[in-house]
Parts: C-alpha cells; sequence; structure tokens
C-alpha cells in the first residue's frame, strides 16, 4: 500500500493537472481555496478526479471543512 | 394542493397532505447511482409516527425545540415532521458549522433534542462545547455503523414505537422554527418563525409557482436554509409533490440526476448557478462552427418568441439537447440566498430555461419579491409577492433608499434578543438594511447595503462581529472587522469583501510576522468567511463607556480614506 506521502504526492500531482498549474507550485500545507482560488464547487469536482484515480469513495462528509491537501490526503489514505 | 388559508399550524397541513396525497410519491434519496430510498406519503407517514411517539414518550411535549444537524436525506424530513407533530419547535441548524458553533446555537436556542447524522455527530461528540449545553437531553443519531461508539446517543433508526402518536395542535402565532440568520460567534441571530409565516409564504410563492402531484424538485441547497425549507419541503409536500435528495452532491451526480428524476424545479445559490453556465458555455464554445451557427440561431428565434413570458414547449423543441440535459421537464430554477448577476440569468432564459430570481431574508420568511416571469427581467430581482408591502425609506434624489417590509411572513423576533428585533421591526415593518429602489413597472432593484455585513455568492450571509473572535490574540492594539462596503459604499451587491481594521501598539511596525499571524488566524476560518486585506489605522478606535467599539463611527473615519490605497491585500 501506498504510504501516505505518496499518496500525498499524487494528490498534488491530481491537482496540478486538473487546474493546468506549473509542476511543483502545490506544497502539502497548501490552502486549496487560498491558492488555488476556487470555489467550493470546483473543490467537488477535484474530489471526484480523486476519487476515480484512486478507486475510492469519498464520502462529502469525510472531506467536511478540510482545506488542505495534507488532510485530504490522510482521508484518502485511511479508505484505500 | 391543500388550501393553507384554512390551517392553523404546519403539522396540520402536513397531516392532512400525507391522507390526501397517500399514494403519491413523495421522497427520493440517492446516493450516487443508488436510489436509497422511495416513499410514498403514506410511507412517510408511517416512518415518522413512531418516531413522534418516541419523542412524546422520552418528554417532548409542545413548544420544546429539538434541532436538526443534518446533510439533505429523508430523516431530515421525516424528523421535522416528527417535530411538528409533536407541537415541537423545529431548530434547523447548517451542518456545515463547526462543533463548537453548533454547540452554541444548541445551547442559544434550549434544544431539548438533538436529532443529527453519526459523522457529524462523531466531531460533536468529542468538542468541549458539549459542556455548555445540558439543556440538550436526548440526541438521536442516524446511521451509526452497528459497533460504533454514541457517546451518549441513541439510535434514530431504534425507534419503532407501536403505539400512536398524540398529534399536538399549535396556533397560527406560535413559534414554529428558530432559525438563525448569523450570530455564531458573536451574538446569535435566531428568528422565531410562526407557523402563520409559514402558511403565509407558502400560499404566496405557490400562486407564481405552483407544485402538484408529479413534480420533482431537487433539493440541493441546505434544508436548514429558509428556501429550501419552503420549496424544498413544505411547499412540496402540501401539494403532493415529490423532492429528490442526493446525499453526494459532486457535479456529475447533480447532472445525472436531472435527467434521471426528470426534475421539475431546482434551487441554486448564484455561485453554482453561474459554475453551471460556464461549464455549458464551454460546450457551446466547442461546436463546430456550423452546427454553432444554428445553435446560435435557435437560441435567437427562442429569445423572440419568448420575449413577453415563457414557452416551454417551444424552447424544448428549439433548443432539444439543452434541454435534455436538464432532463426536459425542467419548468424553472430557482436562485437565492444571494444576488445573482443579471447576465447569468438572461444567459438561462435565453435558453428557454426560466430562473425564478428574487429576493428575501430569513427575517422575512423566504421571499419578499419574485420575478414573476411577465416578461422575464434580468436586472431586477422582481415585484413584491401578494401580500407583501416594500417600500422604500429615505430615498435619495434617485431614488433609493432603504427597503422596508411588511406582511404576515415577516418573523415574530429573535430569540431572547427584544433589543435587536425592536431595532429591526418597527411599528410592524422589517428594516431590511439593504437599498433599493422601484421601477415604473413596479420591479424591484437593489444597489447596495446599509448594513454592515455581506453576503457571499454561496448565500452564506456574514457578520463581521462574528468573525472577529477568529483573530483574538493578535498582538496589536485593537482590531475590528468590517464589510468593505459598510466603510466605503458601493452600489452592487456582487463581490463584497471583509476587511480587518488595526490600530498598531506605538513604536509597532505592520511586519511580515504581523501579516503572516493575521493569515494565519485568517486561515482557521472557513474559506468564504476570511477577510480579504487589513486597513491600518493611526488612532485609538471610538468606544462605548462599557468599552465596546463604536463601529458605526469608526467605519465614518474610515471612509474618509481612500479604499484602493487603504486596503493592503493579505
Amino acid at each position: 500500500m501506498a504510504t501516505l506521502e505518496q499518496t500525498t504526492q499524487e494528490v498534488l500531482d491530481l491537482a496540478t493537472t486538473h487546474f493546468k498549474l506549473v509542476p511543483g507550485t502545490l506544497a502539502p500545507e497548501d490552502d486549496f481555496f487560498k491558492k488555488l482560488g476556487i470555489d467550493s464547487l470546483q473543490t467537488l469536482e477535484l474530489l471526484s478526479r480523486i476519487e476515480n484515480h484512486f478507486n475510492i469513495e469519498l464520502p462529502d462528509y469525510e472531506v467536511q471543512g478540510v482545506s488542505d491537501f495534507k488532510t485530504l490526503a490522510e482521508r484518502i489514505q485511511s479508505r484505500l | 394542493m391543500l388550501d393553507l388559508t384554512k390551517y392553523s399550524f404546519v403539522g396540520a397541513a402536513l397531516r392532512d397532505a400525507m391522507q390526501q396525497f397517500a399514494d403519491e410519491v413523495c421522497l427520493i434519496e440517492a446516493d450516487r447511482e443508488r436510489e436509497k430510498h422511495r416513499l410514498t406519503y403514506r410511507e412517510f407517514n408511517a416512518r415518522t409516527l413512531p418516531l413522534a411517539k418516541a419523542m412524546q414518550n422520552g418528554g417532548f411535549s409542545a413548544a420544546d425545540r429539538a434541532s436538526i444537524i443534518m446533510t439533505n436525506q429523508s430523516k431530515w424530513l421525516i424528523s421535522a415532521f416528527a417535530i411538528f407533530y409533536s407541537g415541537g419547535v423545529l431548530v434547523p441548524l447548517d451542518y456545515k458549522l463547526t462543533p463548537a458553533e453548533h454547540w452554541q446555537l444548541l445551547q442559544h436556542s434550549g434544544t431539548k433534542i438533538l436529532i443529527t447524522e453519526y459523522p457529524i455527530w462523531r466531531q460533536l461528540a468529542t468538542s468541549p462545547g458539549r459542556a455548555n449545553a445540558p439543556n440538550v437531553q436526548t440526541i438521536l443519531v442516524t446511521e451509526a455503523p452497528p459497533s460504533a461508539d454514541l457517546s451518549g446517543a441513541r439510535r434514530w433508526e431504534d425507534f419503532k414505537a407501536q403505539q400512536s402518536p398524540t398529534f399536538i395542535p399549535r396556533e397560527r402565532k406560535d413559534v414554529a422554527s428558530i432559525v438563525y440568520s448569523s450570530g455564531t460567534g458573536g451574538r446569535p441571530k435566531g428568528c422565531m418563525m410562526t407557523h402563520e409565516n409559514y402558511l403565509e409564504q407558502c400560499v404566496a410563492l405557490t400562486s407564481l409557482y405552483p407544485f402538484w402531484p408529479g413534480v420533482r424538485y431537487l433539493s440541493i441547497l441546505p434544508t436548514n436554509h429558509a428556501i429550501d425549507f419552503m420549496v424544498g419541503f413544505f411547499g412540496p409536500f402540501t401539494c403532493g409533490a415529490a423532492v429528490v435528495h442526493l446525499r453526494t452532491l459532486r457535479p456529475e451526480f447533480v447532472r445525472e440526476a436531472f435527467t434521471k428524476y426528470k426534475i421539475t424545479y431546482v434551487s441554486l445559490v448564484p455561485l453554482v448557478l453561474k459554475n453551471l453556465q460556464k461549464g455549458l458555455q464551454t460546450r457551446f464554445d466547442e461546436l463546430p462552427p456550423g452546427k454553432r451557427k444554428v445553435f446560435n440561431f435557435l437560441v435567437g428565434i427562442n429569445k423572440a418568441f419568448t420575449k413577453s413570458h415563457p414557452r416551454l414547449w417551444l424552447s424544448r423543441r428549439l433548443l432539444k439537447e439543452v434541454h435534455a440535459a436538464f432532463g426536459g421537464e425542467l419548468q424553472a430554477i430557482i436562485v437565492g440566498g444571494a444576488f445573482s448577476e443579471p447576465q447569468t440569468l438572461e444567459f438561462f432564459y435565453d435558453l428557454g430555461i426560466p430562473v425564478a430570481n428574487g429576493y428575501g431574508l430569513t427575517e422575512a420568511g423566504t421571499a419578499i419579491t419574485v420575478n414573476d416571469l411577465k416578461p422575464f427581467r434580468a436586472d431586477t430581482v422582481g415585484k413584491p409577492l401578494p401580500g407583501m408591502e416594500v417600500k422604500i425609506v429615505d430615498p435619495s434624489p434617485d431614488g433609493v433608499g432603504e427597503v422596508y417590509v411588511r406582511s404576515k411572513t415577516i418573523m415574530s423576533g429573535y430569540l431572547d434578543e427584544p433589543d435587536l428585533t425592536a431595532a429591526a421591526i418597527v411599528d410592524g415593518w422589517l428594516r431590511t438594511g439593504d437599498l433599493g429602489k422601484f421601477d415604473p413597472q413596479g420591479h424591484l432593484h437593489l444597489s447596495g447595503r446599509k448594513k454592515n455585513m455581506i453576503v457571499t455568492e454561496e448565500g452564506k450571509n456574514i457578520y463581521p462581529e462574528d468573525i472577529e473572535a477568529a483573530f483574538e490574540g493578535l498582538p496589536v492594539k485593537e482590531f475590528c472587522v468590517f464589510a468593505a462596503n459598510y466603510i466605503w459604499p458601493k452600489r452592487s451587491m456582487v463581490g463584497e469583501q471583509l476587511i480587518i481594521a488595526i490600530h498598531l501598539e506605538n513604536n509597532q511596525q505592520f511586519t511580515d510576522e504581523l501579516k503572516q499571524g493575521i493569515i494565519r488566524r485568517n486561515n482557521r476560518l472557513l474559506n468564504y468567511k476570511r477577510v480579504h486585506g487589513c486597513v491600518l489605522v493611526d488612532q485609538d478606535f471610538p468606544r462605548t463607556a462599557s468599552l465596546k467599539i463604536k463601529r458605526s463611527e469608526l467605519a465614518e473615519g474610515l471612509s474618509k480614506l481612500d479604499r484602493g490605497r487603504a486596503i493592503l491585500p493579505l
């Protein structure tokens, strides 16, 4: 199974591709609302992409209140 | 629909709806591609009665308060009906608040029974705020795993009492619910909505946008919100219509729901509507030039033929594919919670999808004005609903003044706040704090706010006082949060932002470390509550004898600064 670091990196890579950013722009502690300037709806779109990538289901309540990549990766990790 | 003018309370109307529409579907609940529940009114009633009985057995009686903290799902509505059936007062809370905020409002509302979902309860149970709300005697938790530690709560699903509960009547003027329009962190503003407020509002709204058996309303806005409570529960239920709940609000499942359930109405906040517009626009832009030309031509024809009023049958034929993507039976998109940009509303209307935009406040019971589509006007928030008296007070030479409203839908007051109530309702008129004017056709135009608050595109009301706690401990002499437009009035209802005014200590510099301290504290707030910049003040804040900041005086002083230069972005 992937380590938390690997999962975090994969999440960062997915977000980088999804929002068409320069690789290396994002860091685990980044607040994705602030860093990417996205709203809650765009976050939901990213979550769908993440779900497909990891082949998991992230219920909405699991990601409620999460705003940084590291915590998001932890929630994903617990479902891998 | 039921004749609501004959009813004295919400519970009686819902009870009669259960009998009158017994075999109609009232509720569909889906989770991703799976349909979890499809209930008729008869089945809905059968699930409500045991819960009502169990609540009554636990000592819940007339005028007792019960809170619901849940995402939109069948058990939300079943619980609400059980509360009304028992003569109780519903306290619907936003599930997106933090545990500390939830406990604060549970305590403030005097809630006796809390009904919530297990994932939410997991966080609430361990929050220190729990100790401050001993008034919460019973906690019912839905969907807890079999082995879950319930921390003193009981399982919602365990209530299967065989005996019938007592149906407890209420009067029209009795409080039906306490809806918080703001106030986490500051002074909670719990709007006391009476049974009359809901009955009257429902009659007014359904006269313009009717429901009937066979209508399917897609409930996406949280049901604790006044709009969804009315058009996603009470309205459709008293007309025999059905409500569709989605447990996952990912865009692809929402899109799928339109076609799968052939949705008739949906309510959205402006932000979601705008996103929908963006998505559609991208798809139109990708059409090959030939197809694009034909498409534009059809949109032109549609526009010409729907100028005076919508012609859904025609629009659905002309722009078949667009309408098919929405399920083909959409009557209107209801948009509310915040101000919508005319250009977005026009975009949808041009496609033959009427958008029912309007203007309302929780304090006024959902909606004050609504676009009646005769003709559609994207530049206004519509005309006052039947039964609403709206006047403009102290208008400036161009006719803009504060909007006052009087009707049977106005709340009875703020819970335990006689002073706030007296300031908000004067001689029966609700002072909205919003600025606007009427045009010769009787349409209301909004043009800004008089009050110190913002409304985000997600429909969230943010009061600066409520978020100041997040900045406690900031190493400065004093600080105060404001809506930027309150200091520097703007004739605009969109793009509103908060700022923090900071007075540094003597000889203190605005260092990067201080800035980072502000950012760190700011990031603790939910994203839509964050301040966007700070303004440095070089003198003591004006204060009252009890040392409270005189906000209006401070704002007046700040207004002399140049807005663009004064705000340092964070």
